[in-house]
């Protein structure tokens, strides 16, 4: 295969076969409910409506899109706000009546032209934080979904039995169907509804269907992911990308919905009907140009995909190992990139959506499974990409092929890897202190780089095991930091500090000690600790570009707001920095790549037929940023309390840890800290942990006030009123609601900064109500 | 199906050009049903000093591998064939042709290029172009597949 050139239908992935009997699948199929639709174009990106589905009282409606929507929301993940806002109460939770399911897509999803257009944004209440978890997923759901003629599907209620949703977009139709027959897992249930729904039996025919499914795994644990597929017409299966973190397969499978299919007939390159396609394709072909010349001296994701940030990661001391103890190990090289090359299948055009020539999403093919009941098998696996290698090191797994088992069955079984990976590091390091041990594990040995261990963990949650381990650790890591803590196992503070997840969510695969911008980029964040708000690691510990707090605030500012900006149009974000012109080092603003801000500003004026400048792009995401994180407080939460991060995350919290980086440790007492060397020699570690401990501590306190302020929220993280009203957000429920906040924590006196200033050192603003007088 | 070995590709002989931009004319014609020339042929000529130079795909093959839909194949006849129908527009063919030989014109979102169809050649006035079979294994290029190369 390494040849190239071969003819689509010649290639060959040599993975197990699968006959289905399509015929008896579909006597599993009972419409429930159905719905005709009538076919309209897309307008400048636009289907000006949303798809409501009622899975209780099988209810099926259009619901129209206004202009003011537009104007406030823009679109994709915008949508799903405003959506849930009037669809949900505070007091929804993940498995509600009410908590609905929704995938968006975006004014640009689903263009041809420009890499990385084919983003679907899903949002819930997740189970693992309780407030609003929003994900973004590539695979061909969301342009379907659009070019069938809707620009969101939102379903709510619960099915009484295991169904499919159906957008047709060919027939014009929406059913729901009973599916009793078909199996869960998605990488067979992917397969099976592709051909079932395919018009033809070709290839080219079952290309133009999207399936959205799980597996048992979502069943029974709080990490489900939705896989979306995109049938690959050279491997001839359908891969899939996942929608991973905050459970949102979780709520799919709660609603009993086994999957969402949406088809289309026919789209073009122009199907979204742009205002102005020759800038889009002007636009699109100087960044595939610039991808063909520069990706090889840059991030080589078109050969290895993200998981060239591995040897990164490793050299920078950032890459999480052993529950993210360390930042490296000397049995990293094992599991660099250029490892899985070995492995990936080469020379197939690998974007998830079409025209994404970043290719980033690579697969190993024809990869024998090596447990569990697929055991013997030959599957394609899709990545693994960065975070998942990640995982593997973190466990302490350094065989690239008991990565890739971990993989496929995380993607069939329907966990996310990273909510599952950084839980078993966790659970695995407890482990190591015998605060967990074989008994308390249900017999199994969760020592690091026991990789059988952690696959058995998988194959029990999938098979749906009653075992008290299995039952509270597939919840994740803040409900087993509860059941040690309730049990008296072992030390609290020592529990809390290294269980790393924050509001509920399992951290992504970062260690953020060294840098304090990064740690609020994981805390100071909506739905939990993931790097898609803000990556800053560079800029702030290795280029020191942003050494004071409000340095750190604005980037704490200008970054989310940038990257919330891609989730609203339907975009991926990684053509955006992932690819740098030749020239971009040069510029006034390196770290935001200036030339492809204006690409995008450029691609969405080219859709809407707006004119639209870079700063209005940020405006549209701070509309939506401040509304998630309003209605994040509307549901209890998005306070400074909820924005607390493990102490992990800050700095060292063992002394195997603070050993492992003694030199630096040491200097940063003496460099920050003003101590004497004298004093620092004579000091026990512990001591010495116990100064980083308040110091850190303290610095990450400064850092939310300093980001607070720059948001415009209270000293206690609520988005005040007045800020909305600047916004142009003006829904009196919502500033009311706002308004009682704050008013109650003004009360509870919670309206003060939260770092400890000393003379010679000021909060934000003398005036802890600064707001008031805007 | 038996791999095509050889192909017919334009050879172009700038002594006997006089630039009269008949070959793109009927290349557009080809293409789009029209004389205008301009952005529109996929045989392009340019005054290079005193003499001319030719533009135009050579048949090497690097975009069959791009395309995430399977319109560019290797026809029976060896030549690099876009199907506009399966097109859907992306452009990733346009933007990693090594020698910029896959077109688009505005008149539409799918790009274009040379079949070797030899209208060009016919409408030479001056006999400046013509086809020649070459071996394929002796043109073809894959497009790059390792890590920092």
């Amino acid at each position: 295969m390494v040849d190239g050139q071969i003819p689509v239908e010649q290639y060959k992935t040599n993975n197990t076969k699968h006959k289905w009997d399509i015929k008896k699948l579909r006597s599993g199929h009972k419409i429930l409910a159905e719905y005709n639709y009538k076919k309209r174009e897309l307008q400048r990106g636009y289907a000006n409506r949303t798809l409501y589905v009622n899975l209780s009282t099988r209810q099926i409606k259009e619901k129209p899109i206004t202009e003011d929507m537009k104007k406030k929301f823009t679109g994709g993940r915008g949508f799903g706000l405003k959506l849930l806002w009037d669809s949900i109460k505070p007091t929804t939770r993940w498995n509600s009546e009410e908590n609905e399911l929704i995938i968006t897509t975006g004014p640009l999803c689903g263009i041809t032209q420009y890499p990385g257009s084919g983003k679907s944004l899903c949002l819930t209440i997740s189970p693992s934080t309780n407030i609003i978890c929003d994900s973004n997923v590539g695979g061909f759901f969301g342009p379907y979904l659009k070019f069938a003629g809707f620009d969101a599907l939102e379903i709510q209620g619960k099915a009484k039995e295991d169904v499919v949703v159906v957008v047709d977009g060919e027939k014009a139709k929406i059913t729901i169907e009973t599916a009793s027959k078909e199996e869960t897992n998605s990488h067979l249930l992917n397969e099976q509804l592709t051909h079932m729904y395919a018009t033809e039996d070709t290839d080219k025919s079952r290309q133009k269907i999207s399936v959205v499914s799980t597996g048992t795994g979502a069943e029974h644990s709080w990490w489900g992911c939705l896989n979306f597929s995109f049938y690959d017409i050279r491997r001839k299966t359908p891969r899939m990308k996942q929608a991973g973190r905050g459970g949102l397969g979780t709520v799919l499978r709660d609603k009993k919905i086994k999957a969402i299919v949406a088809k289309v007939d026919k789209f073009t390159g122009v199907s979204n009907n742009p205002a102005n396609p020759d800038t889009l394709t002007q636009v699109g072909t100087k960044l595939h140009k610039e991808i063909r010349d520069l990706d090889r001296h840059q991030c080589n994701m078109r050969t290895v995909g993200t998981g060239h940030l591995v040897e990164i990661m490793d050299a920078y001391d950032l890459l999480p190992t052993e529950n993210y103890r360390f930042g490296s190990s000397p049995k990293a090289s094992k599991i660099y990139s250029t490892e899985f090359y070995k492995l990936f299948t080469k020379i197939i055009p690998d974007g998830c959506w079409h025209g994404c020539t970043m290719a980033c999403s690579k697969t190993v093919d024809g990869f024998t499974v090596m447990t569990g009941p697929y055991k013997g098998q030959k599957v394609t696996v899709d990545g693994p990409e960065y975070e998942t290698i990640a995982c593997g090191s973190n466990m302490s797994l350094w065989d690239p092929l008991w990565i890739l088992e971990f993989n496929f069955y995380c993607d069939t079984y329907g966990l996310d890897t990273i909510s599952t990976g950084t839980a078993i590091a966790f659970y695995m390091e407890m482990y190591e202190y015998d605060t967990l041990n074989k008994d308390r594990c249900d017999g199994l040995e969760l020592r690091f780089g026991n990789a059988k261990a952690v696959l058995e963990f998988l194959h029990r949650i999938a098979r749906g095991d009653k075992g008290d381990f299995i039952q509270v650790a597939s919840k994740g890591v803040r409900r087993v930091k509860d059941w040690i803590i309730k049990n008296d196992w072992g030390d609290k503070q020592l529990v809390e500090d290294t269980g790393m997840e924050s509001k509920g969510l399992e951290y992504s695969e970062y260690v953020t000690k060294e840098s304090l911008a990064m740690q609020g980029g994981y805390g100071l964040t909506l739905k939990g600790p993931q790097h898609d708000e803000a990556w800053l690691i560079f800029m702030d510990m290795v280029n020191n570009a942003i050494p004071t707090f409000e340095d750190k605030a604005e980037a704490l500012h200008y970054f989310p707001m940038w990257r919330t900006w891609f989730g609203l149009n339907g975009l991926c974000k990684l053509p955006w920095n992932d690819i740098e012109p030749a020239n971009n080092a040069e510029t006034d603003e390196p770290a935001k790549v200036p030339e492809h801000v204006q690409n995008y500003v450029d691609i969405q004026n080219a859709v809407t037929g707006w004119n639209v400048d870079k700063k209005e792009l940020i405006l549209q995401s701070e509309r939506c940023y401040n509304w998630q994180r309003a209605m994040n407080v509307w549901m209890g939460r998005g306070r400074r309390k909820d924005d607390w991060i493990p102490y992990r995350s800050m700095g060292p919290a063992t002394e195997k840890e603070y050993l492992s980086r003694k030199k630096r440790y040491d200097e940063q007492l003496v460099e920050k800290l003003g101590l004497s060397k004298k004093e620092v020699e004579n000091m026990m570690v512990k001591e010495k942990i116990k100064i980083l401990y308040d110091y850190r501590r303290d610095q990450y306190q400064k850092l939310a006030d300093a980001v607070y302020y720059r948001r415009g929220w209270t000293p206690n993280g609520i988005p005040t009123p007045q800020k909305m009203k600047q916004l142009g957000m003006d829904d009196p429920k919502m500033l009311r609601m706002l308004q009682k906040k704050i008013d109650e924590d003004e009360k509870a006196g919670l309206n003060k900064w939260g770092g400890k200033y000393k003379k010679d050192e000021k909060p934000p603003s003398n005036d802890p109500r600064y707001w008031e007088k805007w | 199906m038996e791999k095509p070995k050889t192909v017919k590709i334009l050879k172009f002989h700038p002594k006997r050009c006089n630039g009269c931009l008949e070959c793109e004319k009927a290349c557009s014609m080809v293409h789009f049903k029209t004389k205008k020339g301009g952005e529109q042929p996929a045989i392009r000529i340019f005054k290079k000093g005193n003499s001319y130079q030719m533009h135009v795909c050579d048949q090497r093959g690097l975009c069959i591998d791009m395309c995430p839909v399977g319109a560019i194949t290797r026809k029976k006849n060896g030549i690099v064939w876009l199907d506009k129908n399966t097109c859907i527009g992306c452009q990733a063919c346009v933007g990693f042709c090594p020698i910029n030989a896959m077109r688009k014109s505005k008149a539409r979102i799918e790009p274009f290029k040379c079949i070797s169809c030899g209208a060009c050649v016919r409408a030479c006035p001056e006999n400046a172009l013509e086809l020649v079979e070459v071996k394929i294994a002796g043109i073809r290029e894959v497009v790059y597949h390792k890590p920092g190369v």
